[in-house]
């Protein structure tokens, strides 16, 4: 059986063979992936499967990572938190590793880029390799899947100008997105129902995190995962817990987040959390590697409701992973969360810890509610947010980018395999 | 269902009078920001005026292909807007009574959208200073159609054929069609409608399913429900 017969299992063959249309007048064409990493977060894990998916469609599909040193990184890193809106200072010095970097990539990536049909570059690590391809073939894509609605301005007028020559540019959403002077598509991202994080569990499992965490497989089960991050709230978490507690003595509550060696935040706020829920019991506070998929995967399996009281939200992936294994997530009103909590049905938006603990006790109360919603975000995720919707669209874009700016694309196999060869 | 070439062949020997087979189209939707938004109602209203039909289109139409809840609360985003984010039922309930069908063209329906707005702007003048709890981001959206390997030759074959068409099909040729038959309505009925009154029944049938509340999957159901129904009868 091939790759896309396993996802044709999940989201039927109806939408596999949508795919394989979409993506016959593409192929043979040589696709290239850029980001910098390819283990570790979400860009690469999305990568690692979206590759295949494109060769198994016939598209010469590649990917390929920057090296750089650790300034590099160090900029880099700077970036990605300017455009999610910190204030931090990038020196002329770490800008100049940051262009000389990206300037030693072009060259070993010369020939691959220069002959590409279409490159995508993720991110704003190697967003500077454009400039070097004077004499590209194809068209060139820059994703974003960072929230860069409120960008510290002097980095997002730096980069701006790297990313403006671009044919196109992918954001999640239309509020993270930015005024550029080409057209901007709006992809969301994805889950893969295929990766350890989200692939259907033998009993077993869930029963293992139960035994290794002390948990009562007996009791109702709150969750949130997230990082131990202020915009993730999870001491508000733990409030609306401790207002839900008093009338629910029997619930008990896991924050599972990664461990917080290398970032001085993340261990203040851990301290936050610790002091917290310090006298308060049955909570759980749990710090996992970060390569803890399957168990994350079985603890939110093992959970009746599942938490993501953020303030400040990007996408909000935990809260996709949560609703694919069939759980009503109560969200923060914010960001990407919006567009998958839908209110009252597959779950329940709120603003504070005590709209968080409302709905904690309305659902521990209705508990046939717990299944009805969470079947409904089941279904609404197999739908709208798994990665054969994010290939779909990656086809759609290459399409519409071929043809530009008609709203309204008529084509017949034969007429986009005459416009592919005209390139 | 056939091929289309097996579909030309067939067609040449059949009688000029009879409808050409129905060939089975399948489309993929791609969002865009416009950089256009709103955060008040008079903000909102100015925008409209000024936005390309692309963006009607896909607050009315297109978002119906792109990620959506199945049990909508409004049949567009513009009344959904208006409701939750300046919490104005009444215009909400106004904006949701459009519907894109009645109206000749995107440009007709938006001079209606801006009526109702300054209408309603007129009857409650608090409107002017109210801001909106989300802004309204508008979004424009391109249509990519493209041919299936299928066809239908005779009506009959939409009992069986119904259930194989993808959810983007059903996109395409039942709610897309509105925006580009004679009728303004969906391909089926367009097709049936060169069979005579034979199909006059089904026809109306099909036109009591409402496009705007159910999701895709739904919608291809009920279809399926339909010409099953209908063609067992026919049988029998």
């Amino acid at each position: 059986m091939s790759f896309l017969d396993d996802y044709a299992q999940i989201t039927g063959h109806d939408v596999i063979e949508h795919l394989r249309q979409l993506a016959a007048p593409f192929s043979g064409a040589k696709v290239v992936h850029v980001n910098s990493t390819r283990v570790g977060g979400g860009v690469a894990e999305i990568l690692t499967k979206m590759i295949p998916l494109m060769q198994e469609l016939g598209i010469d599909a590649r990917w390929e990572v920057i090296t750089g040193e650790s300034q590099f990184f160090e900029c880099t890193k700077g970036m990605h938190n300017t455009l999610q809106g910190n204030q931090i200072h990038l020196s002329d010095q770490l800008l100049a590793v940051y262009e000389r970097t990206n300037a030693e990539n072009a060259e070993s990536l010369r020939e691959l880029l220069t002959e590409a049909d279409f490159v995508f570059i993720h991110d704003p690590q190697p967003a500077a390799l454009l400039q070097h391809f004077p004499n590209r073939k194809g068209k060139w894509i820059w994703r974003c899947h960072i929230d860069a609605s409120h960008p510290y301005r002097p980095v997002w007028k730096y980069l701006r100008k790297f990313i403006s020559p671009y044919d196109a540019s992918i954001f999640s959403l239309a509020a993270f997105a930015h005024e550029l002077p080409n057209p901007i598509y709006l992809i969301p991202p994805s889950i893969d129902p295929l990766s350890d994080k989200n692939i259907e569990l033998k009993h077993g499992a869930v029963q293992q995190v139960y035994e290794k965490y002390k948990l009562d497989p007996e009791r109702p089960l709150v969750l949130q995962v997230s990082r131990f991050d202020r915009f993730k709230d999870p001491v508000g978490v733990i409030e609306a817990y401790k207002l839900a507690k008093k009338y629910l003595p029997s619930i008990q509550l896991v924050l599972a987040g990664g461990e917080a060696t290398d970032d001085p935040e993340g261990s203040a706020v851990l301290s936050e959390v610790k002091e917290a829920a310090k006298g308060a019991s049955d909570i759980h506070i749990l710090l996992l590697p970060s390569d803890a998929h399957l168990e994350i995967n079985a603890l939110q399996r093992a959970a009746d409701i599942v938490l993501q009281k953020s303030v400040r939200e990007g996408f909000g992936l935990t809260v996709t992973e949560a609703m694919w294994k069939g759980k009503p997530v109560i969200g923060g009103d914010v960001g990407g969360i919006r567009l998958q909590v839908i209110d009252h049905h597959t779950g329940f938006l709120a603003n504070t810890p005590e709209g968080v603990a409302l709905r904690i006790r309305y659902l521990l109360y209705q508990t046939e509610k717990i299944h009805e919603m969470g079947e409904k975000a089941r279904v609404f995720v197999r739908d709208n947010f798994l990665i054969t919707r994010h290939l779909r669209e990656y086809l759609a874009l290459m399409v519409s980018l071929l043809y530009e700016s008609q709203d309204r694309i008529e084509l017949s196999g034969s007429s986009l395999n005459q416009e592919f060869r005209h390139f | 269902m056939t091929t289309p070439d097996a579909a030309s062949a067939n067609t040449a020997s059949d009688s000029i009078n009879r409808p050409g087979p129905f060939f089975i189209k399948d489309c993929a939707l791609v969002a865009l920001a416009t950089g256009r938004r709103a955060r008040m109602l008079q903000e909102f209203r100015n925008e409209i005026t000024q936005i390309d039909e692309s963006s009607i289109y896909h607050h009315y139409w297109g978002g119906l292909l792109q990620a959506r809840f199945e049990e909508r609360e409004y049949n567009n985003d513009f009344a959904g807007w208006v409701r939750h984010g300046i919490h104005d039922a009444i215009l909400a309930e106004r904006l949701a009574a459009l519907d894109p069908t009645d109206f000749l063209d995107l440009e007709s329906l938006r001079h209606e959208i801006i009526e109702l707005i300054d209408m309603r702007l007129d009857e409650y003048e608090g409107l002017l200073w109210m801001r909106a709890t989300q802004q309204f981001e508008f979004i424009r959206s391109q249509i990519i159609v493209f041919d299936t390997a299928w066809c239908l030759q005779q009506p009959s074959e939409l009992a069986s054929a119904i259930e194989q068409f993808s959810t983007s099909s059903i996109f395409y040729h039942f709610i897309d069609a509105r925006r580009r038959t004679l009728h303004r309505c969906d391909d089926f009925s367009d097709w049936l409608a060169g069979f005579g009154a034979d199909f006059n029944t089904l026809r109306e049938h099909i036109a009591g399913i409402d496009p705007y509340f159910g999701s895709l999957t739904e919608l291809r159901a009920q279809l399926a429900h339909l010409f099953k129904t209908h063609f067992l009868k026919r049988d029998s």
